[in-house]
């Protein structure tokens, strides 16, 4: 087969890179006061949360890609989640 | 071989797509192309043809949906001509630059204003440089031929290009003549079957690849280098068609260009389109008075015939180009494209504009182009720019 | 048929790593779409903010196929995309169209129309950030009236085409709002569109932080109060029969709805609306809820 040179992408991880670096704010969780409600899972707009242990009710930010906007933080119904400056 | 019926040119495209299997037809009306797409509508509508067919509500939507439907692996053909052509630019531009196999009928039309519904090239030309490969037809059987041809060039894994196949307004589009056509099952036979290509790229959600997003400086010059290598690619793959096409029809197109007499000629004249006919004869009649002239047809204007050209006319003392077409403030644009492909063989190469908005070419014409062209021999004086066939001079006193 | 957030599936379609600024909210509704249609589809992207999100060459943020193309064409590509698929036999894909509020309102409105009236076989999501965001936040049709745009620098002083409406005079089998800020109502909608033959249109409400001026932590918040206002409003028209959706239900009384003050406080772009035009805002957005209460109730 012919490998031809054309502008065809794959869809992979890291497109514009690691977006983590783009952040002033970093988002933390309080797993103590998190009820597992999901919400910041579901408005995310990186999918940067994910939910994790056996029944998928636990969410874990991943700090590689979170752009540090602050939604889950904003949109949290139990605060569990505060922003905090990055050094 | 095949069955013989009086078709206008565009009655022998609609033949040709129907031949093809064409699985997607995007159909808008434009004045002369309108007969096709009524035709191919007849077609599918009474079950002779299997396609979609969308009756598109502009020419822009037309390469638009052509676009997508190739890019699912189907087979895809639309027709156009001048300002439908213009209005659907930016989109043939991006089948061209995409690598979108599909073939388009073009009924070249002048541009306006004022406005005119016959032949001149402008159209066309002004897509010369978008990646379509570009063909010219003499009569209605060239027509009804590279249509068929043109499917089978675009979706060659080795160039994987659109093609456009054109015809002259009213000389050719509406024009009947006795068309031979060739049978399904040889047909079937010589193209791929409709719908098999898959690569290198196809709209599958088990495969899933993004098409066209942002590309930067570093990665964007080979994208269009890969462009030109099919389009060198669709030079020998064009001949290789027509050699094919000419083992189930008899008719061979197993060149880019075609000569006329000119083997032992010492002036050639060069023109495309449905007045390659009058040349033609321009030359018969010229020969018996004397003259060692011939003539070429360009067949294919994109890929350029650079070598083929240049093999005819090296050994000629004076070259002529006619051009149905202008660039305003620079020439003739065929003129200046052979020009520049023949500079360093040093032979004077003379420009003619001619037939624009559908004035008629006529044989007398080229009779006078003919002579002219021994008259600049025997001067040595060459008329720059181009001299003008025909003009009604008295108009502008 | 409720949604609940656990039913959704796990499974990412856009992946980490794009292109959007942060607090994007056509980045969120890409997410609630894959998840709508679990990534048996394809999308036509014209021009537009999503042209850029999927990063560059050679990697793409999105996990499903995607035909990028030209401003203007995206429905009429999505038409031959479908066309493609039926020749070809392949009837299980869904063909989404994703254009911004300019390649749909302004530029695409032609194409719009022309795939409306043949009732193509084709889901179109309009995600509505009220102004052309890519090339720097320029008004278009749907930028509402009273905003700051680059090209509106005292606001725009016409009021936002009502482009649902409008698909829903072509006489279409399903047209819908949704926004953002409801991920579960925007789901179902995408999930009934997909059981329907025929043209199906959704205008999702996009809030954005970079062109409305507003924190990007604040995406969701502006977005709800956008619908607790009234200002936005989630309902549906399949075959003819319009319904309001979700919370919008309970607003059909004004007096229910937030003012309209609240909303358009958060956002920088109205820093220097006027109290008339305010008041303008206003009457217009209660003369749509009228047209909407006659809508229901002239079923």
């Amino acid at each position: 087969m012919v490998k031809l040179i054309i502008p065809v992408s794959k869809p992979e991880e890291g497109a514009a890179g690691l977006t983590g670096i783009w952040r002033s704010f970093k988002p933390i969780i309080d797993q103590e006061k998190c009820k597992h409600c999901l919400m910041c899972w579901l408005y995310c707009p990186e999918g940067a949360i994910e939910r994790i242990g056996e029944d998928k009710l636990t969410v874990k930010i991943n700090y590689d890609y979170c752009k540090g906007c602050g939604i889950c933080a904003d949109i949290c119904p139990f605060k569990a989640i505060t922003m905090v400056r990055e050094e | 071989m095949g069955v013989s019926k009086v078709l206008t040119g565009n009655y022998a495209v609609a033949n040709a797509v129907k031949l093809a299997k064409v699985q997607v037809v995007a159909a808008y009306p434009i004045t002369p192309q309108t007969t096709i797409v009524e035709k191919i509508a007849q077609f599918v509508e009474n079950g002779e043809l299997n396609a979609k067919y969308i009756r598109v509500e502009s020419e822009h939507s037309a390469m638009a949906a052509c676009i997508g439907a190739s890019a699912t692996g189907a087979r895809a053909f639309t027709a156009t001509s001048s300002h439908g052509l213009m209005y659907m630019s930016e989109v043939v531009w991006w089948a061209g630059l995409g690598k979108f196999p599909m073939v388009m009928a073009v009924v070249t039309r002048a541009l306006a204003p004022p406005w005119s519904i016959w032949s001149e090239h402008n159209d066309v030309l002004a897509h010369r440089d978008c990646g379509w490969i570009i063909f010219f037809a003499e009569d209605n059987q060239e027509v009804l031929d590279l249509t068929i041809q043109s499917f089978r060039i675009s979706e060659d894994e080795k160039v994987l290009q659109p093609v456009m196949v054109t015809l002259d307004a009213f000389i050719l589009s509406h024009t009947a003549t006795p068309v031979s056509i060739p049978n399904q099952s040889d047909v079937d036979g010589y193209l791929p079957p409709p719908g098999s290509r898959r690569l290198p790229f196809i709209l599958d959600p088990a495969n899933p690849l993004t098409h066209g997003n942002l590309a930067y400086p570093r990665n964007f010059m080979e994208f269009r280098y890969e462009i030109e290598r099919s389009m060198g690619n669709a030079r020998k793959i064009i001949v290789e068609a027509g050699r094919e096409y000419g083992k189930i029809t008899g008719r061979y197109y197993d060149s880019l260009i075609e000569p006329y007499r000119c083997s032992d000629a010492d002036a050639v004249l060069i023109c495309m389109g449905s007045s390659a006919g009058d040349a033609k004869d321009a030359v018969d009649i010229l020969r018996d008075e004397g003259y060692n002239i011939g003539a070429v047809k360009l067949r294919t204007i994109r890929p350029f015939p650079y070598e083929e050209l240049r093999d005819i006319c090296r050994n000629k003392r004076i070259i002529g180009v006619v051009d149905r077409d202008y660039s305003f403030g620079f020439g003739g644009i065929m003129h200046g494209e052979i020009k520049s492909a023949l500079s360093d063989l040093h032979i004077p190469v003379q420009g003619f504009i001619a037939g624009l908005g559908g004035r008629d070419i006529r044989v007398e014409d080229f009779i006078q182009m003919g002579r002219k062209l021994y008259h600049i021999i025997e001067s040595g004086v060459g008329e720059f720019p181009p001299i003008w066939i025909n003009l009604r001079r008295e108009v502008f006193r | 048929m409720s949604i609940s957030i656990r039913d959704l599936p796990l499974e990412e379609y856009v992946l980490l790593g794009n292109a959007a600024c942060p607090g994007c909210p056509a980045s969120i509704g890409l997410r609630m779409l894959g998840k709508a249609l679990e990534g048996k589809f394809i999308l036509v992207v014209p021009a537009c903010c999503t042209s850029i999100i999927q990063g560059p060459y050679p990697k793409s943020a999105i996990k499903v196929p995607v035909l990028n193309i030209a401003f203007a064409a995206s429905a009429a590509t999505a038409s031959g995309v479908r066309a493609g698929f039926e020749a070809l036999g392949k009837k299980d894909v869904q063909v989404v169209v994703w254009a911004g509020d300019g390649g749909t309102a302004d530029i695409g409105i032609q194409a719009l129309s022309g795939v409306a009236e043949r009732n193509e076989n084709i889901i179109y999501i309009c995600y509505d950030n009220e102004a052309y965001m890519n090339t720097g936040i320029q008004r278009s049709s749907a930028t509402p009236y009273g905003a700051w745009t680059t090209t509106t620098w005292r606001g725009k002083t016409e009021f936002k085409k009502n482009v649902p409406l409008i698909m829903a005079a072509h006489r279409v089998p399903y047209v819908a709002t949704a926004s953002i800020a409801y991920p579960l109502d925007f789901i179902a909608k995408v999930r009934k569109a997909a059981k329907i033959n025929g043209f199906k249109y959704i205008h999702l409400h996009a809030p954005c932080p970079t062109g409305w001026r507003f924190p990007s932590d604040k995406t969701i918040e502006v977005g709800r109060l956008a619908v607790l206002t009234g200002m936005w409003v989630l309902y549906e028209i399949e075959n003819g029969v319009f319904r309001l959706t979700g919370v919008s239900k309970s607003l059909l009384e004004k007096s229910k709805r937030k003012p309209i003050e609240d909303y358009l406080k958060l956002q920088g772009r109205f820093s220097k609306i006027s109290d008339e035009q305010i008041d303008l805002l206003k009457r217009h957005v209660d003369e749509l809820w009228m047209e909407y209460k006659h809508l229901m109730e002239s079923g």
